[in-house]
């Protein structure tokens, strides 16, 4: 069944179990080591690295879903949003189901608004296209990964003047947000696994203060079974040799400078602004707020909603999930109130989001 | 049921459409046969036995590489007629079409729903149209119900399966639902996938002759193998763990699972068929397989296990048990 394999040799069991062998000869000192990138969690469950680790390994998974990350307010806007007359809302299928303070945009939907799924931001922007007598908001959400594409359909849509367009925008960056994981004493982590995809972009340059100023090692690592190993296994090494750098295991997707042209046009259509992650908080310059120039397609500058006071959801431990603090089966609702088909919290709905991946491929807490 | 309205994830085969069935389907339509909830019912009725199933078709896009939505219609009926053990031999057929629909596109489709009856070896007997009105449908929608005589005695269902029995997949995973998705606007990657509709009633024929001891028919749409198999493990108690390794996935499937973030167990099938059959006919089945049509992949995948609890694990290719679980809503591309 060889027709063009796209994984290689990174879904190898006998390379995965020589970079087993060699974490567990190398590794003596006690580190927890976080993977920031929802997609490592769900490969690191669903292949059940965690449980090939030595004792002195500790796996944990960061803020890195840009759904679970998304603040409750954020989610209201939203459905005010397309509770207005004439408004479509667009967005990516994994934010329907996310609850906000007090309902979600897939429970506005059955209630008869008109939300819809699309799976690029080019779509939103052709059902605009293709609908003029509505009003098309697309709910634009994610990181530097996610964010560039956006970026160019908002150019796009202000160079063909399509009126009836505008993004929500909510989008986010990761490398000052682990400045501030690292900062708050109630997290430790010794080690950081970087998301690959984000690299892309960014590339090796904003991670170098984790080294030089709070001498954390970080790898920045792709998304199969034996990227993940290897990230691990060079984590290990740093930590061994009492070192601390910034290094590159998916060199076939990233390179130190990243991405300059989808930068630049990130630049041209965002600003830096402030940003509230969910159970983190604000952390100044993590947002990305449409510049100026293309006021005409915020759908905040357009539209005048005023959200009620957002209101956390009892029991769920999301922001202690999100900073590392505790593992999904920890918190109570786990697997109990809170399950995939009905989520309490984003975790549990994403389908990158760590408690659903544990609740996935796991079967912790499960009667 | 914890949602006091349809949502859409409520039709896509997985846990909440399992809680719609049981918790109000079910309510008020008690018939056995029904509550059996196999996907075609085995009746019996003075002078022999029928099995009788339905099934509505709402795929977009309606063409997509290698099927259409009328082959699916028939290809699908056949199969879940096929799954009883039966022989299909006459099928319904019902469209909703929507104002504005193409008179080409619809030749299209029954053109292709005449070769596929031909091929299943079935008659299209009788039928019924509705029109609706732009914007209250989406191009078309077909519902096909079939019926095929039964053998005397024959009895497969999800819940005849005990610790020890094999499970028999006829071929690659994944095909039909990457080849549609692959289709849609705005993700940025292209396949030479082809959907694996097809008929399956002369694999599921082969297989019953060559091991009479087959204990069910499955095959594994919506949902994939993922809610098939935890279907099967519920209404036997028992526990199956499949083999990581020994799942048929073409490379493209595997890597464009990975791209969008799809567990491919849980990935659509439109021609593929699971067997469960006892450990000693296991050789047998699995070789009347490989010779059937469709059938040249198929491979042992797995085995029913002593533990009660009605889960399914995957033994995974790095020596780790991880669960297999079933499809919650839709599968959606990860956002980045
Ligand atoms: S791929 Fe991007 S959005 Fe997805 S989990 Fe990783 S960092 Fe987050
Ligand atoms: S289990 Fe549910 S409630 Fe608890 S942290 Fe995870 S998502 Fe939140």
């Amino acid at each position: 069944m060889s027709d063009g394999d796209l994984s290689g040799g990174f879904r190898d069991p006998e390379v995965a179990k020589h970079l087993v062998d060699a974490i567990a000869a190398l590794s003596k000192i006690p580190v927890k080591i976080m993977e920031v990138c929802g997609t490592h969690t769900v490969a690191i469950a669903k292949n059940g690295l965690r449980a090939l680790m030595p004792e002195t390994i500790t796996l944990l998974s960061g803020p890195g879903c840009p759904v679970c990350v998304t603040a409750n307010r954020d989610i209201d806007t939203a459905i005010e949003l397309a509770r207005l007359p004439g408004v479509t809302v667009t967005t990516f299928g994994d934010m329907m189901k996310v609850p906000g303070s007090y309902s979600s945009l897939a429970r506005e939907k059955g209630d008869g608004r008109d939300v819809r799924i699309v799976y690029s931001p080019l779509d939103a922007l052709a059902l605009a296209q293709t609908e003029p007598d509505r009003q098309v908001v697309f709910l634009g959400v994610g990181f530097e990964t996610t964010a560039p594409a956006i970026a160019a359909v908002i150019r796009r849509a202000a160079e063909e003047g399509v009126a009836n367009f505008s993004v929500h925008a909510v989008h986010k960056t990761v490398p000052e947000a682990l400045r501030a994981l690292v900062n708050d004493p109630d997290v430790r982590v010794g080690a950081f696994i970087l998301p690959g995809h984000v690299s892309t972009i960014i590339g090796l340059e904003p991670y170098r203060f984790l080294a030089s100023e709070y001498g954390i090692p970080s790898v920045i690592t792709g998304f199969e079974p034996v990227d993940v190993l290897q990230g691990v296994y060079m984590l290990v090494k740093q930590i061994e040799e009492g070192r601390a750098d910034a290094e590159i295991a998916y060199t076939r997707g990233v390179t130190p400078e990243g991405n300059p042209a989808a930068r630049a046009l990130l630049d041209e259509v965002f600003e830096p602004c402030d940003a509230d992650w969910r159970g983190i908080g604000v952390i100044p310059g993590t947002g990305l707020a449409i510049r100026e120039k293309y006021a005409a397609f915020d759908a905040l500058r357009r539209y005048e909603v005023t959200p009620p006071e957002p209101k956390d959801i009892p029991g769920c431990q999301c922001g202690d999930v999100l900073r590392g603090i505790v593992l999904p089966f920890d918190c109570r609702l786990f697997a109990k109130a809170c399950t995939p088909e009905h989520p309490v919290g984003p975790c549990m709905v994403s389908s990158e989001g760590s408690c659903a991946a544990y609740y996935r491929f796991t079967d912790y807490g499960r009667s | 049921m914890r949602s006091d309205r349809i949502l859409l994830a409520h039709g896509s085969g997985g846990t909440l459409m399992r809680e719609l069935i049981e918790e109000v389907f079910l309510g008020e339509f008690t018939d056995d046969a029904l509550a059996r909830m196999d996907d075609a019912a085995a009746l019996d009725f003075a002078g022999g036995r029928l099995a009788f199933s339905t099934d509505t078709y709402v795929v977009t896009p309606q063409f997509f590489p290698g099927g259409d939505i009328g082959r699916l219609a028939v290809c699908g009926t056949v199969n879940d007629v096929a799954t009883s053990g039966a022989t299909p031999l006459f099928l319904s057929v019902g469209f909703v079409l929507e104002e504005g629909f193409p008179v080409e596109d619809l030749k299209r489709v029954l053109v292709s729903m005449r070769d596929a009856a031909a091929e299943a070896g079935v008659r299209i007997v009788t039928g019924d149209t509705k029109v609706v009105e732009k914007g209250h449908g989406d191009g078309i929608y077909i519902n096909t119900a079939g019926v095929g005589v039964l053998p005397e005695g024959l009895d497969l269902s999800g819940s005849n399966v005990v610790p020890g029995d094999k499970v028999l997949l006829s071929g690659t995973l994944g095909d039909h639902g990457i080849a549609v998705v692959s289709t849609r606007e705005g993700l940025s990657f292209s396949t030479s996938i082809e959907s694996d509709a097809a008929p399956l009633n002369a694999l599921v024929a082969a297989v019953l002759e060559a091991a009479p001891g087959v204990r069910c028919f499955r095959d594994p749409t919506r949902g994939g193998l993922a809610s098939t198999l935890n279907e099967i493990a519920a209404a036997s108690g028992v526990c199956i763990t499949v083999e990581e390794t020994a799942v048929p996935v073409r490379d493209q499937v595997r890597g464009a699972c990975e791209m969008l973030g799809y567990d491919v167990f849980q990935v659509a099938n439109e021609g593929k068929m699971v067997a469960v059959v006892p450990a000693d006919e296991a050789d047998m089945a699995l070789e009347a397989m490989r010779g059937a049509p469709y059938g040249a992949d198929a491979a042992v995948i797995g085995e029913v296990d002593a533990e009660s609890s009605g889960r399914v694990y995957v033994h995974t290719a790095f020596g780790a048990r991880r669960i297999m679980d079933m499809l919650v809503g839709e599968q959606l591309p990860r956002i980045c």
